[in-house]
C-alpha cells in the first residue's frame, strides 16, 4: 500500500517547521517517526498533501532535569527514553511505560511527541502523561503556549494543536524510580492495549490513568479519590470504570472492558502497595 | 526529488516521488529484493532492515527519511564469503522453513544482540516480538539467535 501523493519538505528547526506549515496551509501536516501518520496515509485515512518532516530537528530530542520537573524534547524517541538514566531515577514510569510501546522497530523510530500529537485514547504514553500531570509546550507562529495535559486531549484523534502549532517539549513530575505499575492487557504481541491502567505514586498520592477507556486517555479519578480516603486497593479498582466510555470493536465489549479495567487497576495497585 | 544514501556500504542515488516507502525504494530502485514486503502495515517485520544500525520496518519509513543515512539489508550482512553469525545461527539451528520472514528476523536479531549483547531466552523472545514467523514456530529461531549471541560473545 502507497500513500496518496503528497509534497514533502524538510524543516532543520522548529521555527522553519512552523513557518513551512503556515505557508503549506491546513492540509499540511508534521511527520515526526512517522509511526502512527505513515500507516494512515498508506490506508488513505490521511491523506495531507504536504508533509513537514520535522524528524531532523535535533535540538528537539533530549530528556532534562529542569529543577522541580524534567523536561523531554517531542521529538525524544521511545528508545531513548527506555534506556534513559534520568527517567530511571526520576520518572521510572516513564521508561517502562515507553518500554511498552509497540516493538522494538517501532520504539527506534517513533517519538513522545508524535503519540502525544496523534491522541490517540490506545497509545501507551498519553495516559502515563495523564498520571504524571504533564504540560505540553506547543510552539505556533505568535510564541510558545503551555497545555496542561488534562486539557490538551479532547475527543478521539483530536487535540489542543492548532493546525500551525508544534508540540516542542513534554513536562513531567519527577516521581521516583519506584512505586509505579503499569498493566497493559493485550492478546498479540506487539499490539495496542485492549485497556492499559497506569498507577503511579507522585507527589504524596497515587494517580491512576487509564489507556483505551474512552475516547481520550482517562484519568480514574473515582479511585484517586477512593485511596486518599483509604480505601483498600480492591475497593478503590473497583471505582475504575466510573465515567469511562469504553469503546467497542472486534477486540472486545464495553462490558468486557468494564470488567477489565477493574482488574488491571487492581492489579496496578497491589503492584505499587507493596 | 532527488536522495541519496548508502546500501550495503554502496552509494546510492536516486529521484524518487516523495511517497516512495524505503522498502519500494530498496526492492526497486536499488534492486535489492531481499527485503521482503510481508504485511504492508508495520505488524510482521519481514521487510525489516538496519537504518544506522538499528532494527526499522521498512514499510513504515519513507525513502526520503532515509536520505543520507545508512541502510543495511540482507544482502550487505556477510562479510565477503563470510555469513554473518546471526545468518550462520539460523542455519544451523534450522532457524527457518520457507524462508519468508527470515531477512527481517535475521536483521531484527542483528540488531537485538547488538543492544543486548547476552539476551535471556524471555529478551529474544520479547526484543523479536514485532517479526512473525508462519512455518517453523519460534522455537528454533529463539535458539538461533541465543547460539549467535554465544558465538560473537565468545568472538569478541
Amino acid at each position: 500500500m502507497i500513500p496518496a501523493a503528497f509534497d514533502y519538505v524538510r524543516a532543520g528547526s522548529s521555527a522553519e517547521a512552523i513557518s513551512l506549515i503556515g505557508e503549506h496551509g491546513e492540509d499540511a501536516k508534521f511527520l515526526a517517526g512517522g509511526m502512527s501518520l505513515l500507516p494512515l496515509m498508506k490506508l488513505r485515512l490521511a491523506t495531507p498533501t504536504v508533509l513537514v518532516d520535522v524528524g531532523r530537528v535535533r535540538d528537539l530530542s533530549y530528556v532534562r532535569d529542569a529543577g522541580d520537573h524534567l523536561a523531554i524534547g517531542a521529538l525524544t524517541r521511545h528508545r531513548d527514553l527506555e534506556t534513559s538514566d534520568l527517567l530511571a531515577q526520576e520518572c521510572g514510569v516513564l521508561r517502562a511505560v515507553a518500554a511498552q510501546v509497540g516493538d522494538n522497530q517501532v520504539r527506534h523510530r517513533g517519538t513522545i511527541g508524535g503519540s502525544v500529537a496523534h491522541g490517540d485514547p490506545a497509545s501507551d504514553l498519553p495516559a502515563a502523561l495523564l498520571a504524571l500531570d504533564a504540560t505540553f509546550v506547543l510552539q505556533g507562529p505568535g510564541g510558545t503556549r503551555s497545555v496542561a495535559a488534562t486539557d490538551f486531549f479532547q475527543g478521539f484523534l483530536e487535540t489542543a494543536l492548532a493546525p500551525d502549532e508544534l508540540l516542542t517539549e513534554i513536562q513531567v513530575r519527577k516521581s521516583g524510580g519506584a512505586g509505579f505499575a503499569y498493566e497493559k492487557f493485550n492478546r498479540r504481541a506487539q499490539d495496542w492495549a485492549i485497556v492499559g491502567a497506569v498507577a503511579a505514586r507522585v507527589n504524596g498520592g497515587t494517580h491512576v490513568a487509564l489507556v483505551n477507556m474512552g475516547s481520550v486517555p482517562l484519568r480514574a479519578r473515582a479511585v484517586e479519590t477512593a485511596l486518599a480516603q483509604g480505601a483498600s486497593p480492591t475497593d478503590a479498582a473497583r471505582e475504575a470504570a466510573v465515567g469511562t466510555e469504553p469503546p467497542s470493536d472486534l477486540n472486545a465489549s464495553p462490558e468486557y472492558r468494564t470488567h477489565l479495567v477493574q482488574v488491571l487497576v487492581r492489579r496496578a495497585l497491589e503492584a505499587i502497595a507493596t | 526529488m532527488q536522495i541519496g544514501m548508502s546500501v550495503n556500504g554502496a552509494a546510492q542515488d536516486h529521484d524518487v516521488e516523495p511517497r516512495t516507502l524505503l522498502v519500494q525504494y530498496l526492492r526497486e530502485a536499488c534492486g535489492l529484493t531481499g527485503t521482503k514486503i510481508g504485511c504492508d502495515t508495520s505488524s510482521c517485520g519481514a521487510c525489516t532492515v538496519l537504518v544506522d544500525g538499528e532494527s526499522v520496518k521498512s514499510c513504515t519509513m519513507l525513502a526520503a527519511q532515509a536520505d543520507g543515512a545508512a541502510i543495511t539489508t540482507i544482502e550487505g550482512l556477510a562479510d565477503g564469503e563470510q555469513w554473518h553469525p546471526v545468518q550462520t545461527a539460523f542455519h544451523e539451528n534450522h532457524g527457518l522453513q520457507c524462508g519468508y520472514c527470515t531477512a527481517g528476523m535475521v536483521l531484527a536479531a542483528v540488531s537485538l544482540l547488538d543492544e543486548i549483547p547476552n539476551p535471556s531466552e524471555a529478551d529474544v523472545r520479547l526484543g523479536l516480538e514485532g517479526n512473525l514467523c508462519r512455518c517453523t514456530g519460534y522455537h528454533n529461531i529463539v535458539k538461533s539467535v541465543l547460539a549467535a549471541a554465544e558465538t560473537m560473545r565468545a568472538s569478541k
